[in-house]
C-alpha cells in the first residue's frame, strides 16, 4: 500500500529515472516542471492530511513545514530553470548534450531532500543529505571552467568533511541510545529517540552534539565553517544557487534542530541553546561586514544568506515557542525572497553577460521590469515592510528584546550594517547610465513574482491557520 | 570475551599505524598502498566483528570494504598515477616531523574525548573502538589539509571513511543500511573524485591543488 507521503520521495526520483531518457532538452524542461508540480501537489496534500509516525518516515508538524516549502521553491525553481537554461544553450554556455543529466540529478536533488526531511531513521536522514550534496558537488562543476572546478573541489572536500563528522555523531547518538532502546533500527528512529532522551547518558550526548554541530554546521554554512558557500554559490548555474540557498541549507538546519530535541530531552546534557546563539551571531555579523566588499553579484547574496542563517540559527538558540515561532517564519521568508533573488540575479546576468557588480549599471533603463523585480525582491531582503521578512526579523528582536535587552543589540546591529551594504549595491546595480554590453532576456517572471506575492503577503496579513500551524510545530521544537 | 575485544582492538591498531604511516610516505605510489593495507584490515575487522558479535550482515560490509577499497580502488588510483605521469614525490605543505607531531596529538585528543565518554562499564570497550576510530578520521583529516595533490587527497578522504566504518562496526548491532550506505557514498565519492581529477589535469595541466588557489572568484 502507498502512503501519501511516499509520493513526495517517489515522484521526484521516478521523474529522474524517465529523465535520463529523455535527450531533447526541451522536453526534459517540461517534464521537470511537471515533475516538480506533481511532487508540490503531493506536499500540500500532506499538509491538509494527517500526521504518522510509522517505521521508516515520519509526518508531523515540524518537518511538514520544511517539506511544504522544499517543494515549492522546487516548483518555481523548476520553472525559473526552463528558461536560464534555455539561454544558456542558445548562447552557447553549455553543450546540450549536459541536460539530459541536469533535469535528471535536479529530480534526484529534490527526492534526496525530500527523504532527508520525512525519514525517521537517523541514518537514512543522513544519506539523503549526503546524496543530495553530492549531487550539487556535480552541479556545481557543470560549466567546467576553471573557477567552477575550483568551487565545486572546495565544496566537495569541505562537505564531505562535515558529513563525515556529522555521521560519527550519529554513530555516538545510536551508541547512545542503545542502552534504553536496545540494538538495532530502534536505537536510530527520531520518535523513539526523543522519547528516551532521559534514560541516555548525558556525556555521549554532549560529544555527539558537538560533532553533528560541527558537521551539519558546515552544511547550514555557519562561521568559520562557511568556506565553501560563496564559491559553491557563484560558480554553479543560477538554479543550483538557489536551491543551494533557499533549500540544501535547510535541510541541514532540519537536520540540527531534530538533534537539538534529542539533546534538549536530558535534563543534565549540554544546552544547545547558548552554543548556537555563538554561532549564529558570530555568522551574522561576520557576513554583513563581508558584504561590504563583495565584487561578485551571486557572491554578493551567498554571504546574505550566511547572514540570514545565522539570524535563524540564533533564533533557534534562543529557544521558546515565540523565538521558535519566528525563527521559522524567518526561515520560511528567507528561502522565498532568497530563491526569488537567484531568478532576479540569474536574469540580470545573462542579459549583462558578467556577474561582476561594478560592470552591472543602469538596470532601470535597459530592462525596466528586471530591475523592479529585483530592487524589491532586495528590499524584502533587507528587512524592509511592508514584506514578511520584516515581520519575521522584527519578531526575532522584540522577543530577544523582551528576555535578553542586551544581546538583541548584536543581530540588530549586524541586520543594519547589512542593511547598508545591499542598499549600498542595490543603487549601483539599478541607477546610472547602462554600460557594457546589453542582451534581451526572455525572463519568465512567474517565479519571481509568486515569490515575492507570497513574502508580501506574509508580511501583511499572516492567515490564522499558518500561524496555528506553525505555532504547533514552533511547541514541538520546545 | 575479552579475546574478542582484543583482536578487534589489535586491528583498529594496526589500521591507525597505517593512518601514520599515510602522513609520512614520500611518494604517491607508496601512499597508495598504505591505504590499501588500510582497507584491508579494515575489512579483516569488520569480519572479526561480524564472527564475534553473530552478525552475519556484516560480512557484506567486509567484503566490499576488501574488493572495492582493498582491491579495485588502488588498481585504478595506481593506473591513474601512472597514465598522468605523477609518480614522482608527494608536495607537502609541512615537515614529517610536525605531521606526526600533530597526528599524535590528534590521537591523544581522541582518546581523552572517547575515554571520558564510556565511564560506565558496557559502553568501555565500546568507546575504547570508537577512540581508535576517531583517531583515524582525525588523521585522514589531517592529511587532507597537509597535502597539495588531488590524490593524496582522494586517500585521505577514503581513510576518513574507513574509520568511520570502524567506527560504526564498533557500536554494537548498528543496523546494515548504514554499512551499505557507506560503501555506497564512498562509490559516488570516486566517481566524483575521478570526474574532478580528469578535470583539474585537462584544464592545468598539473593535479596540484595550489594550482587552484589562484582561481578564486574574488580575485580575478
Amino acid at each position: 500500500m502507498i502512503h501519501t507521503y511516499q509520493f513526495v520521495v517517489l515522484v521526484p526520483y521516478v521523474a529522474a529515472l524517465i529523465l535520463v531518457a529523455i535527450p531533447s532538452y526541451r522536453v526534459g524542461a517540461i517534464v521537470n516542471v511537471v515533475a516538480s508540480g506533481l511532487t508540490f501537489a503531493a506536499g500540500l496534500w500532506l499538509v491538509g492530511g494527517e500526521r504518522t509516525v510509522g517505521h521508516y518516515a515520519i509526518v508531523d508538524e515540524f518537518n511538514i513545514v520544511f517539506i511544504a516549502i522544499n517543494t515549492l521553491v522546487g516548483f518555481t525553481t523548476s520553472i525559473f530553470s526552463a528558461s536560464y537554461i534555455g539561454h544558456e544553450i542558445e548562447t552557447g554556455r553549455l553543450p546540450p548534450s549536459f541536460l539530459r543529466f541536469y533535469h535528471a540529478m535536479f529530480q534526484a536533488m529534490m527526492g534526496s531532500m525530500n527523504v532527508s526531511l520525512i525519514a525517521n531513521n537517523i541514518g537514512v536522514m543522513w544519506v539523503g543529505l549526503e546524496i543530495a550534496t553530492l549531487i550539487t558537488v556535480v552541479m556545481v562543476g557543470l560549466y567546467r571552467t576553471p573557477q567552477s572546478i575550483e568551487a565545486a573541489w572546495k565544496y566537495f572536500i569541505l562537505a564531505s568533511v562535515g558529513i563525515s563528522l556529522a555521521f560519527f555523531g550519529t554513530i555516538l547518538i545510536y551508541l547512545a541510545g542503545q542502552p534504553a532502546l536496545g540494538e538495532g533500527v530502534p536505537a536510530m528512529t527520531w520518535s523513539l529517540l526523543e522519547g528516551a532522551a532521559s534514560k541516555m547518558d548525558p556525556a555521549i550526548l554532549d560529544l555527539a552534539f558537538i560533532f553533528l554541530l560541527i558537521g551539519y554546521g558546515t552544511k547550514v554554512g555557519l562561521a568559520p565553517l562557511h568556506a565553501w558557500l560563496p564559491d559553491a554559490h557563484a560558480e554553479g548555474p543560477t538554479p543550483i544557487s538557489a536551491v543551494l540557498s533557499g533549500l540544501l541549507l535547510n535541510v541541514a538546519l532540519y537536520a540540527l534542530l531534530r538533534f537539538k530535541m534529542v539533546i534538549a530531552g536530558h535534563p543534565a546534557a549540554l544546552n544547545p541553546g547558548p552554543v548556537m546563539i555563538t554561532m549564529g551571531l558570530v555568522s551574522l555579523v561576520f557576513a554583513a561586514f563581508m558584504l561590504y566588499q563583495r565584487r561578485d553579484i551571486k557572491r554578493l547574496f551567498a554571504y546574505s544568506s550566511i547572514e540570514h542563517m545565522g539570524l535563524i540559527v540564533f533564533a533557534f538558540g534562543m529557544g521558546g515557542p515565540l523565538a521558535n515561532f519566528a525563527g521559522l517564519l524567518h526561515m520560511a521568508m528567507h528561502s522565498l525572497t532568497k530563491s526569488g533573488i537567484f531568478f532576479a540575479v540569474g536574469h540580470i546576468a545573462q542579459a549583462k553577460g558578467t556577474q561582476r557588480i561594478a560592470e552591472i549599471t543602469g538596470l532601470s533603463e535597459s530592462h525596466p521590469r528586471l530591475a523592479i523585480a529585483f530592487a524589491l525582491a532586495v528590499l524584502a531582503i533587507c528587512g524592509m515592510p511592508p514584506f514578511g521578512v520584516f515581520a519575521s526579523e522584527f519578531l526575532i528582536l522584540t522577543t530577544t528584546f523582551a528576555r535578553e535587552p542586551w544581546l538583541a543589540l548584536v543581530p540588530a546591529f549586524g541586520l543594519l550594517v547589512a542593511f547598508g551594504a545591499l542598499l549600498m549595491r542595490l543603487q549601483g546595480v539599478i541607477f546610472g547610465e547602462p554600460a557594457g554590453q546589453s542582451h534581451p532576456v526572455k525572463a519568465s517572471f512567474v517565479p519571481i513574482v509568486m515569490h515575492l506575492l507570497l513574502v508580501l503577503t506574509a508580511g501583511i496579513y499572516l492567515p490564522a491557520v499558518l500561524v496555528a500551524w506553525f505555532r504547533r510545530a514552533a511547541e514541538l521544537l520546545g | 570475551m575479552n579475546e574478542v575485544y582484543d583482536i578487534s582492538h589489535l586491528l583498529a591498531g594496526v589500521m591507525l599505524v597505517t593512518s601514520f604511516a599515510l602522513l609520512y610516505q614520500g611518494r604517491i605510489a607508496s601512499v597508495v598502498n598504505t591505504f590499501a593495507a588500510q582497507s584491508i584490515t579494515l575489512s579483516l575487522a569488520v569480519a572479526w566483528a561480524a564472527w564475534s558479535q553473530d552478525r552475519p550482515d556484516l560480512f557484506i560490509t567486509a567484503t566490499i570494504a576488501f574488493t572495492l577499497k582493498g582491491v579495485i580502488i588502488p588498481i585504478a588510483l595506481h593506473r591513474t598515477v601512472a597514465r598522468l605521469g605523477i609518480h614522482h614525490e608527494v608536495e607537502k605543505v609541512v615537515g614529517v616531523g610536525i605531521a606526526l607531531m600533530v597526528g599524535l596529538a590528534l590521537t591523544a585528543l581522541a582518546q581523552a574525548l572517547l575515554l571520558k565518554v564510556a565511564h560506565s562499564p558496557e559502553n568501555y570497550y565500546a568507546g575504547e573502538q570508537l577512540a581508535l576510530a576517531l583517531a583515524i578520521i582525525l588523521l585522514g583529516f589531517l592529511m587532507m589539509i597537509l597535502r597539495r595533490n588531488a590524490v593524496t587527497q582522494v586517500v585521505g578522504f577514503m581513510s576518513m571513511e574507513n574509520g568511520l566504518i570502524l567506527a560504526a562496526t564498533g557500536a554494537r548491532g548498528m543496523p546494515l543500511v548504514v554499512e551499505v550506505s557507506v560503501a555506497f557514498s564512498v562509490l559516488i565519492a570516486l566517481f566524483v573524485f575521478a570526474v574532478f581529477v580528469f578535470r583539474i589535469r585537462e584544464r592545468f595541466d598539473t593535479i596540484d591543488v595550489g594550482a587552484l588557489d589562484r582561481m578564486r572568484g574574488d580575485r580575478r
